[in-house]
């Protein structure tokens, strides 16, 4: 049992690593693991349970990220996998990890804050332009391209950019 | 051959998770009309986002009820193969989207509405309502921070565009009434601890409600009668039009999927 145990274990990890290859089909940058967007990962007896968790309740990436798990696994040899969503407890962007903040902004995409709140929902943020870093930016609209992300614009350089919108 | 409609048991919680499903479906249906029709590309967007969520809140909503029920339904038969006296959300969100104005009143409403029910309900003794609350409270106050912004610019912008809000206002008051009336049915798992009470949440919503609009430099109705009936299937006479647009593929190609 022991040796069964362990076995799993070390398999689980394995799994996890080819689950967190995995990246967000809109923002292709980050993968699920940098996102917070997976959970957990569990091997019994060679069986793979995944658990994901949505960033927005309609965010449309899901069912491809789970697709893809799939796949990714089954290329690291995991034959039988299941991956199922898990609602609580709530995403949040301060699940983010550091590496996928900098990876966020050298795509030209402003992070989320970190301290998520109601204050910081309600609160307006002040967004540094991921192109030039300038503090002197305005936000053009609150919805942007994804469930995801708000759109702004830097007063220095003109460019505008995606803000990850603090959730 | 036509989809035949689906029959449901509605027992207390079913029914329940039923209501708010149907309610985020039905609106979110509607801000997706405004896809390609809104004033302005960011709104565009905006609304089709809102849209999104609420969407995606059904899907959880419609998947819980049909698992509590338990008789093999799912997300989709519940959605798309009901009838419009099986659908039980409230008349406020069937509501056409009239104008820009219009529209934006009906989400101030809701969204004031949803995001005081959904904060409440993180405290729900039923775990997936809790978890889905977690997650619609923190897109609801979103809503609410948008909408309350075009409220205040429409009701203090032009003469025209404040006339539009305030006539919005005056049309679609007589329908909120119902987001904080309670029956027997939803009695039962307040006192579980599983729902809470809308009414408690009345206070604090008028609060709100009533300070975007004085910013707005429009008025609320003094008028205090309220129309009823979405919650027990009785509809105007929009919800069909609308149902039969949201069902026309599944009732015409039944279990078609791609």
């Amino acid at each position: 049992m022991v040796e069964v145990k362990t076995r799993d274990a070390e398999l689980a990890r394995r799994a996890w690593d080819a689950a967190a290859t995995v990246v967000d089909p809109e923002i292709p940058v980050l993968t699920i693991a940098d996102l917070g967007v997976l959970r957990e990962v569990d091997v019994t007896d060679g069986r793979v349970d995944v658990a994901i968790t949505p960033t927005y309740s309609g965010c449309p990436a899901m069912n491809m990220i789970a697709l893809e798990i799939e796949l990714a696994l089954e290329r690291a040899g995991f034959r039988d996998a299941k991956v199922r969503t898990v609602l609580s407890p709530a995403w949040t962007t301060d699940w983010m990890s550091e590496e996928g903040r900098r990876k966020l902004k050298a795509y030209g995409i402003a992070p989320p804050q970190p301290a998520s709140s109601r204050r910081a929902l309600f609160g307006v943020p002040q967004v540094a332009c991921p192109q030039c870093g300038s503090d002197n930016t305005e936000l053009l609209s609150e919805f942007g391209s994804t469930s995801c992300k708000a759109l702004w614009r830097c007063k220095a350089c003109r460019e505008p950019f995606d803000y990850f919108k603090c959730h | 051959m036509a989809a035949a409609s689906i029959e449901v048991s509605e027992t207390p919680l079913v029914l329940y998770t039923l209501r708010r499903a149907d309610d985020a479906l039905i609106l979110g249906h509607r801000l997706s009309e405004w896809c390609g029709h809104a004033p302005i590309l960011e709104e565009d967007m905006a609304l089709s986002n809102m849209a999104l969520d609420l969407i995606g809140q059904a899907r959880e909503l419609y998947s819980y009820a049909a698992q509590v029920e338990g008789k093999g339904n799912d997300e989709d038969k519940l959605a798309y193969l009901r009838d419009v006296r099986q659908y039980r959300n409230l008349l406020l969100v069937e509501q056409p989207n009239g104008d820009f104005a219009n529209t934006m009143v009906r989400q101030l409403f809701y969204s004031v509405f949803a995001d005081l029910y959904w904060s409440a309900m993180v405290a729900s003794t039923d775990p997936t309502l809790q978890a889905i609350a977690a997650k619609s409270e923190k897109e609801s106050a979103y809503h609410v921070r948008h909408c309350s912004e075009w409220v205040i610019r429409l009701g203090d912008g032009t003469e025209d565009s404040h006339a539009r809000a305030q006539a919005a206002i005056d049309r679609l008051w007589a329908f909120t009434g119902e987001m904080f009336a309670v029956d027997d049915v939803e009695r039962g798992l307040i006192d579980k601890g599983a729902a809470v009470d809308p009414a408690s949440l009345l206070p604090q919503w008028l609060a709100t409600v009533s300070g975007v609009v004085q910013e707005a430099t429009l008025t609320l109705p003094q008028n205090d009668w309220m129309q009823q009936g979405g919650r027990s299937g009785r509809h105007s006479e929009h919800l069909g039009h609308l149902l039969s647009e949201l069902q026309s593929m599944q009732r015409t190609f039944p279990g078609v999927s791609w």
